[in-house]
């Protein structure tokens, strides 16, 4: 049962005109939606996908690309030309209308643009609504709709009309309304769309917040791509009613489907998107534990860095050494490091999003160090890598530019030259310059 | 070249026939008509008169405001000095029961036409050509079929006043916000759920317009009724024309003017109580909704839309 998806949409076509099935076949004949656009309008074309239970499912696009009608077929308010839908097993597009009915009283539920509250109901008359459909008695709907109010931080707002609400509490009560039946499936039109930025950023956190509580499907609808990276665990890019490429929000960034895809994401913010993995590359300065002071020292030189990290054998980051403390150690003879090794002033998780990391990356003398959940070092992120990342096109990680400038390598060459008696002892003895 | 279609001859014939065949209709019609048009008359002239120019007073207070009782009552008390009384109570109660009348089919048909568009195809026409016959036309085959007398004066008052009622009704359903309309689908509201609890309740303010309109044109008409004889306000105007009487015309003018002044604010103010929140209504409802809302705990049963939101039955009860 685990496996069955929550919703299910299969081949769906939508067709706005008189001889809809026609054009369907049509377009199911390889003609485009502009070479049928004499017989009827196209909204959505052969758009299959599937929601897993829990997940946030965004559909984005630009208006008219056929995202909110789509939307709309999922629960059966506008009837599909052609494919179908099923929600938890049972079918929208082959239904009565009573039974299609039942399955919005108690199976999917929707919150709109424009709130869609009913203005002469109280708030928490709006929220018990659906409940009312129901039939659920008076005092008990209403005490529900306190208690999702509260959920929602609207408590005591429930005998407010909704005009004396701002934009961003009418959402919120049309959240609420869309939760009062307790619905396996959200769909949200979107849903904070029409609010200002700042509360609207305010709502997609409170809505990742209830997602974490509540664990409900979401369709959720938008033309904001960062409203997308942010809130989905999986993305559909429509264009022109078709669905162009389906992905988490990675693969969307960083491996866009064609052209179109790739132009749309260059507007998003990468910063909140990407994460530390994605932008990481292989760290080169770096030394084992054992390792002696002139392996640090050339490893530093080959790799430009003032700095090399050391791990342990399983590659556990320990710490850093600098290069002025190797030249001392071999200037003094030394041949293990471990006396100088630092700790690691700032190391980042992998599964970090880059926004994070610009302070530790500021505070850090060497390329952020990038661990995974073992604490194993996987990667370092340059500052300049960093800054790359948020830049356009795929993958804009070329060569570094050095963010310390490190100890001139004649300098080093100059040290390495001295005390060639101390080298026949120690045990990094392969090759003088 | 001597071409003419006997037109009007057609529908002479058509209205002997339907004369002869439906006299049986035509005479419950009568009977009815009668019967409330007269009844409303004698008990608005049972009350005695500063009773009932306090009772209008207080509707005007309720609705509007006291400013508007106060003049409710200058007005009427003119009216009562003009001697016009009887005439007027005769006028206002052939106005209100064509009006109700005309409320009672225009409504339906109304919300008819917004939910279906071949009936509203249909309609269109009909409604223009009722609206735009002139009225005194329908005088004739009302004549007709009600001989004279306050029935054809009613029957052509309802033709005439209908299709703004039809009209207003069709736009204020279609006016409210499909996503709202789509809101009540989505939660999965049947039709006539959606109809009560969402489409009318937000058409209210459109329907009301429209009942305001379809009093004043019954209001303009019932002068016209007088012309067949129907009693009140209108027989007085055609009798003061016909003897060139300017002073009984000026006065019998103004009873209509006062009467058609009272229920357009009246009519306009039950359309957008939220407009008045000095009349007598509103203090008492943010009164009572204050009154519920100092306790500890706030209960939301005294809301003031708490009878509207009752009216909205859950399904199991259909």
């Amino acid at each position: 049962m685990t496996t069955s998806p929550a919703l299910e949409a299969r081949g769906l076509y939508k067709v706005f005109g008189k001889n809809a099935r026609h054009v369907v076949e049509r377009l199911r004949a390889g003609e485009s939606r502009a070479d049928v656009s004499d017989q009827g309008t196209a909204a959505v074309i052969d758009a299959s996908f599937s929601v897993q239970k829990g997940e946030i499912f965004v559909i984005m696009g630009l208006s008219g690309s056929g995202k909110s009608t789509i939307i709309r077929m999922l629960n059966g308010l506008y009837e599909a030309t052609a494919g179908s839908v099923t929600v938890s097993g049972e079918s929208v597009t082959d239904t009565t209308p009573t039974k299609l009915r039942e399955l919005r009283r108690d199976r999917v539920s929707m919150v709109f643009q424009h709130f869609a509250l009913l203005p002469h109901r109280s708030v928490a008359d709006n929220v018990a609504y659906p409940l009312q459909l129901r039939g659920v008695p008076r005092a008990e709907r209403l005490a529900k709709a306190e208690e999702i109010l509260a959920l929602v931080g609207l408590e005591g707002w429930g005998d407010k009309l909704p005009s004396a609400l701002s934009g961003g509490m009418q959402q919120r009560v049309g959240i609420a309304r869309a939760l009062a039946a307790d619905p396996d499936v959200l769909l949200m039109d979107e849903a904070f769309s029409a609010l200002d930025p700042l509360i609207r950023r305010e709502m997609q956190e409170q809505l990742l917040d209830l997602q974490q509580k509540l664990q409900k499907t979401i369709v959720f609808i938008t033309h904001d791509l960062n409203e997308a990276m942010l809130l989905g665990d999986r993305i559909a890019v429509m264009r022109d009613g078709r669905i162009v490429q389906i992905g988490t929000p990675e693969d969307i960034l960083t491996d866009p489907a064609n052209d179109y895809v790739e132009q749309f994401v260059q507007d998003v913010d990468r910063a909140r998107v990407l994460t530390a993995a994605n932008v990481m590359e292989r760290a080169r300065a770096v030394v084992p534990e054992n390792a002696g002071p002139r392996t640090a020292l050339r490893q530093m030189r080959d790799a430009y860095s003032a700095a090399a990290y050391v791990v342990g054998r399983d590659r556990t980051l320990l710490g850093v050494v600098s290069d002025r403390d190797a030249i001392k150690l071999v200037r003094a003879g030394e041949n293990s490091i471990a006396s100088v090794i630092k700790r690691v002033p700032q190391s980042v998780r992998e599964d970090e999003v880059l926004i994070n990391l610009f302070v530790p990356a500021v505070e850090s003398p060497l390329p952020l160090a990038v661990v995974d959940d073992r604490g194993r070092l996987t990667g370092v992120i340059p500052r300049v890598t960093l800054l790359a990342a948020l830049g356009p096109g795929p993958g804009a990680t070329g060569e570094i530019t050095i963010p310390v400038l490190p100890v001139p390598g004649a300098e080093i060459d100059e040290v390495l030259a001295q005390l060639p008696h101390d080298e026949a002892r120690s045990s990094d003895t392969e090759e003088v310059v | 070249m001597d071409f003419r279609i006997p037109l009007g001859e057609w529908v002479e014939t058509a209205v002997d026939w339907l004369r002869d065949n439906l006299s049986g209709l035509f005479d419950v019609i009568t009977v009815v008509v009668r019967f409330l048009v007269d009844g409303l008359t004698d008990i608005l002239l049972a009350v005695p008169v500063p009773a009932m120019i306090l009772i209008f007073a207080l509707i005007g207070w309720l609705v509007r405001s006291w400013q508007m009782a106060v003049g409710t009552a200058v007005a009427f008390l003119l009216i009562v000095a003009m001697g016009l009384w009887v005439a007027t109570m005769q006028t206002l109660s052939l106005v209100l029961v064509a009006t109700v009348v005309a409320l009672a089919i225009a409504i339906p048909l109304g919300i008819w036409s917004a939910r279906n568009d071949t009936v509203r195809a249909i309609l269109k026409p009909v409604l223009d050509f009722m609206q735009t016959m002139p009225a005194f036309v329908y005088l004739i085959p009302a004549i007709t079929f009600f001989s004279i007398g306050v029935v054809p004066g009613l029957v052509a008052t309802v033709i005439f006043a209908l299709p703004p009622g039809v009209r207003l009704t069709e736009l204020g359903i279609r006016g409210v916000d499909s996503e709202t309309v789509e809101a009540g689908q989505a939660f999965g509201a049947t039709p006539s759920q959606i109809l009560r609890g969402i489409q009318l309740p937000l058409a209210t303010p459109t329907i009301m317009a429209g009942v305001n309109q379809v009093i004043m044109l019954a209001l303009s008409m019932a002068v016209l009724a007088g012309i067949v004889g129907a009693d009140g306000l209108g027989k007085i105007v055609v009798q003061s024309v016909s003897t060139v009487n300017l002073a009984l015309g000026v006065e019998a003018g103004l009873g209509v003017v006062i009467i058609a002044v009272y229920l357009d604010r009246v009519t306009a103010a039950l359309g957008n109580p939220a407009d008045y929140r000095s009349s007598l209504l509103g203090v008492l409802a943010r009164r009572r909704s204050a009154r519920s809302a100092t306790p500890e705990q706030p209960s939301n049963e005294d809301s003031q839309n708490h009878a509207r939101a009752e009216d909205l039955r859950p399904a199991g009860s259909r």
